[in-house]
């Protein structure tokens, strides 16, 4: 599974670093979305979907 | 096909823990349907959990409050209206919105934000140190809601502390729905002529505030604009002053009337975070202030809106909605409310939203350790809440210990 972020989509709500701040970190200049780490494995997996259902500004997918 | 009005909006809230009776029919039986508004038009209301994203999401409705066919929710607002107005975020679209507001929002990054933690615990502490030293029964309006939020912002800010009492008073007049249209503005344009000369004052020497650095990085990518910035400062300090504290003061008589749900984040402070995000969904606080104006045709919910259409997204509805909560009525904190829309949603979602999770979780976390007798000093049927404020919450709030 790949994790696909839209910098231009996202809002900057940090929601999926709340989620998970293994996966996701947000940029000190706009506050976009950084992902740390794309393919995730385990139960880090679940925390991915978490992410993408919260986020404000629908910027996170999917790619099984 | 959906032609009279049958509700007029804004509706009031008749139990302050539950949305205006009236939203559950419209969200059941015409989830997208007409409503009459104040000065006489009429606008859509959208009630249902997924249709609110959508409408909250989609470029097809514009934030634009300065339209002239934007829904008006106050009569006489739109002819009290200067046409050389600051344009503020919030009722910018793209491709203006984006760059204003990624200009301020690495200020509010999770890690940014993590960093004030020990200062707002300190500040937290200091509220509730004045509150037990106080006479019972105390204010905790006075002592604690409105303080917290309020020192927090304006050291953010850089906004003398001093000067609190001068915009509370303009503020409340902001968000009061029976003030004149015309006094609005007056106070609005107080504020807004405060933080223009708060500014001015900082340009020459930029401190190591959010205002100043604002000063610094907008000069830098050379779109700096004093009286933009005193907007944004405008929304800050108006945003940061009374959503939080209208939370931490509802949010206490829920926990007090929800003793068993109290228990739980007193046994288990890792349980708040999640208590916070019921309780934003529970309450909800502001509801009808996410209105668009439709700029091009689209179907939300099987209803077609046409371009030129007002229309009011429901957040209260959507956070109701049994289609995005099992028993939405009941307080759980243990349910998962993270894709509550109390924030908004899209674009424009609250920038300040995850300092107000810090504040309210710090403050639920520490009120409830350091005063464990705390005890409402009147009935909650007693409470003077503000059904005629924008921003729903409580005047005061007396406690005993």
């Amino acid at each position: 599974m790949k994790i696909i972020a839209d910098t231009d989509r996202c809002v900057g709500a940090g929601q999926c670093v709340l989620t998970e701040p293994e996966l996701f970190d947000q940029s000190e200049n706009d506050a976009t979305v950084i992902v740390l780490n794309e393919t995730p494995e385990g139960e880090l997996v679940e925390k991915a979907r978490e992410a993408m259902h919260v986020c404000p500004s629908q910027a996170l997918s999917l790619e099984e | 096909m959906t032609t009279a009005e049958k509700h007029e909006f804004p509706m009031a809230r008749t139990c302050p823990f539950a949305p205006p009776p009236a939203y559950e029919e419209i969200r059941e039986e015409e989830p997208v349907s007409r409503v009459r508004l104040p000065d006489g038009g009429w606008a859509w209301v959208v009630s249902r959990h997924e249709d609110v994203r959508t409408v909250l999401n989609d470029r097809r409705f514009s934030a634009d409050r300065q339209h002239p066919d934007f829904p008006q929710l106050v009569k006489g607002e739109a002819a009290s209206r200067r046409p050389d107005e600051e344009r503020l975020l919030i009722a910018m679209d793209a491709p203006e919105h984006g760059p204003a507001r990624k200009a301020v929002l690495g200020e509010f990054t999770v890690r940014r934000l993590e960093a004030l933690r020990p200062r707002i615990q300190e500040i937290v502490d200091g509220q509730i140190d004045a509150l037990l030293a106080g006479p019972q029964p105390g204010d905790l309006v006075d002592s604690l809601s409105l303080p917290v939020p309020s020192l927090v912002i304006c050291e953010m800010l850089g906004v003398p502390y001093a000067d609190h009492e001068f915009f509370q008073e303009h503020t409340v007049k902001v968000i009061k729905q029976s003030t004149p249209p015309e006094e609005r503005w007056a106070a609005t344009g107080a504020i807004q002529g405060y933080m223009t000369d708060l500014i001015a004052e900082k340009e020459e020497n930029p401190p190591d505030d959010l205002l100043g650095r604002q000063i610094v990085k907008l000069r830098a990518n050379g779109t700096y604009r004093r009286t933009a910035l005193a907007g944004m400062g405008f929304l800050l300090l108006v945003a940061g002053h009374e959503t939080t504290a209208n939370m931490i003061s509802l949010s206490t008589v829920a926990f007090l009337r929800n003793p068993e749900q109290l228990a739980m984040i007193k046994a288990d402070p890792g349980k708040t975070l999640n208590a916070v995000e019921e309780m934003l969904r529970y309450f909800t606080i502001i509801d009808v202030a996410t209105a668009r104006l439709c700029v091009k045709d689209i179907e939300v919910g099987g209803q077609l809106i046409r371009a030129g259409e007002g229309v009011l997204a429901l957040g209260y509805s959507a956070n109701r909605d049994p289609r995005a909560f099992e028993n939405p009525d009941e307080l759980d904190i243990e349910r998962g409310a993270r894709h509550h829309v109390a924030f908004g949603f899209g674009p424009h979602q609250c920038l300040g939203q995850n300092l107000a999770r810090m504040e309210l979780q710090i403050v639920f976390d520490t009120l409830f350790r350091r005063v464990p007798t705390l005890e409402l000093a009147m009935d909650i049927d007693e409470l003077p809440f503000k059904d005629d404020a924008n921003i729903y919450g409580l005047y005061q709030l007396p406690v005993t210990w």
